[in-house]
């Protein structure tokens, strides 16, 4: 295995020399090792490239990974990975992917994931996005997750991309039957010149549907950001959006979200905030005996945690 | 020692709040600061804390100026200042904040020792975001126990009651009177309220940006609630004071 390869994937999956459980190691487009379990299938797509992974009804605690590495420039890779999770089943995914380029020309990641959870199933979903390397390679990752969650169906999804990626594209939708909850935290770091779109759209058609989207985002240097999130009640429902922002130096935040009641009984709620760090937040932890600097990154450490 | 000297300041707006505080804080004491509202009270903390900074006039700690010094400098020094309104931080836990004051990872027993003295569940607050989610009283306990786990040269908590319900406020006295019982270093509290002016070592009437008086406690104190009866307070500002 390449250094390269080793360091995205430590980053990227929690891999500390193997994986848990069920693995498929996506490299420059093609599987570079994979491993299915009694309760936890994966196959090719027949229809294109990428995965079809079926998680039995029932099985519990198990945990499914399937980093997807790009480890040179050159690469445009577009994976399509469809997930089945059986009634009843408690999982958990891991869908790092890493971007590497130092030859100066781009690196591209573009994964489509749709996940369609049976009733009662229950997953959470871990994507940490990094792209590493110098050079004037742009490293790109354009991640597409499409979920459908059955009749009391949960799917937390936990996303962060903390560095490295210069352009990014990120499209959450998500459709919620009866009962069922999708629970989304997002963590974005921009810097220099990076642009990162994000935009989430939740259709709550179910009774008793709910959906809980928290976004938190830093950009700095010249990077802008855009936010959009778009949640419609259908049914009696609870749906919640949050995007905090900090901007600093001449970072750049545009945060549009929508809230949608076609339904008496939908309750939704939007909290939105951008600024700089706030200068009472600098000076408290001054008074602890930390620099400005050392304030400053602890502040946007803790926020991005 | 902590020693004013002479400080005036002026409020952005043009006010001028201080009018030359002369005050020395003596050691291993809890000196309690009062007086009415818009008297200086706070401007006072926030001056040694190097909050802001005086138009006129010096700061000495142990005989050293410190007046030019920055916040971080001060608090290097052994400062502490714990605010009047705290500042909460999302993603910041209280285990963090707690770490950040002692300089580094404290263990579970330390953290429940500090958090105990201020009358919080360890197990139930470590975990904690220091956001919107605390009260009022609990994080004004949190902000206090930043300030002890410090184990500071000088600790200034600048009207620690406000803001908080009767009730929260009642555990906190027991807070103070523990901490005078084991006193580090020196202990300033600025504070109207008499439960606090009663564990006094030393007592200092500020009013229309002076010292109106200063003296320990137990002589002070009864002068100060005798004069509040008979309507002439020292401390109440007299015809003829601008404000």
């Amino acid at each position: 295995m390449k250094e390269v390869t080793r360091d995205l994937l430590r980053e990227v999956s929690e891999w500390t020399g193997e994986f848990p459980g069920a693995y498929n190691v996506r490299e420059d487009g093609a599987s570079a090792g994979r491993r299915s379990t009694e309760n936890i299938q994966l196959s090719d797509k027949t229809d294109g490239p990428g995965l079809v992974i079926r998680v039995r009804p029932g099985t519990k605690g198990e945990t499914v990974s399937i980093p997807a590495l790009v480890t040179h420039g050159g690469v445009d890779d577009l994976v399509y990975n469809d997930f089945f999770i059986g009634e009843g089943a408690d999982v958990t995914i891991v869908a790092g992917c890493g971007v590497h380029t130092e030859d100066g020309s781009n690196a591209r990641h573009n994964g489509i994931h749709r996940f369609f959870l049976e009733k009662d199933a229950r997953v959470v979903y871990l994507e940490k996005h990094l792209g590493t390397g110098h050079g004037a390679g742009l490293h790109s990752i354009d991640p597409v997750t499409e979920i459908v969650l059955g009749e009391n169906a949960v799917l937390e999804m936990d996303t962060s991309q903390i560095g490295g990626v210069d352009r990014s594209d990120r499209r959450t939708t998500a459709i919620a039957a009866a009962g069922a909850k999708l629970i989304i935290r997002e963590r974005l770091l921009t810097e220099g010149t990076q642009q990162a779109k994000t935009d989430f759209s939740v259709q709550l058609d179910g009774e008793d549907s709910g959906a809980d989207i928290i976004s938190r985002s830093v950009a700095r240097g010249k990077s802008r950001q855009q936010y959009r999130s778009r949640i419609v009640g259908n049914a009696r429902c609870t749906g919640h959006s949050e995007c905090d922002a900090i901007i600093g130096e001449q970072g750049a935040v545009d945060a549009a979200p929508a809230l949608i009641a076609n339904h008496g009984d939908a309750a939704l709620i939007h909290e939105a905030a951008i600024g700089k760090i706030a200068g009472e937040q600098l000076l408290k932890l001054r008074t602890l005996g930390l620099t400005e600097e050392e304030a400053e990154a602890r502040i946007v450490a803790g926020f991005l945690k | 020692m902590l020693k004013l000297e002479n400080l005036t300041w002026t409020a952005p707006g043009g006010g001028q709040v201080l009018r030359g505080i002369d005050l020395a804080v003596p050691d291993g004491k809890l000196t309690v600061i009062t007086g009415p509202n818009g008297g200086g009270k706070t401007t006072i903390a926030k001056l040694v804390a190097g909050l802001e900074t005086p138009d006129s006039g010096r700061i000495l700690l142990d005989g050293e100026d410190i007046t030019g010094l920055d916040v971080t400098s001060r608090a290097k020094k052994g400062i502490s200042y714990a605010f009047q309104q705290p500042v909460r931080f999302k993603g910041l836990t209280v285990r963090d904040l707690l770490e950040l004051a002692g300089g580094g990872s404290l263990p579970e027993d330390q953290l429940c020792a500090i958090l105990s003295r201020v009358g919080l569940c360890a197990r139930e607050y470590i975990p904690r975001e220091v956001d919107a989610t605390l009260s009022g009283g609990e994080i004004k306990r949190i902000e206090i126990a930043t300030v002890l786990a410090r184990h500071s040269r000088l600790s200034i908590f600048d009207e620690p009651e406000a803001g908080i319900d009767l009730w929260s406020f009642q555990n906190l006295i027991q807070v103070f009177q523990e901490l005078r019982r084991g006193l580090e270093g020196s202990v300033v509290v600025i504070s109207h309220q008499e439960r606090i002016l009663s564990i006094a070592d030393e007592l200092v009437i500020v009013a229309n940006g002076q010292v109106q008086d200063q003296g320990p406690g137990e002589k002070l104190l009864p002068k100060l609630l005798e004069g509040e009866g008979s309507g002439a307070c020292p401390a109440c500002p007299r015809e003829g004071d601008v404000l």
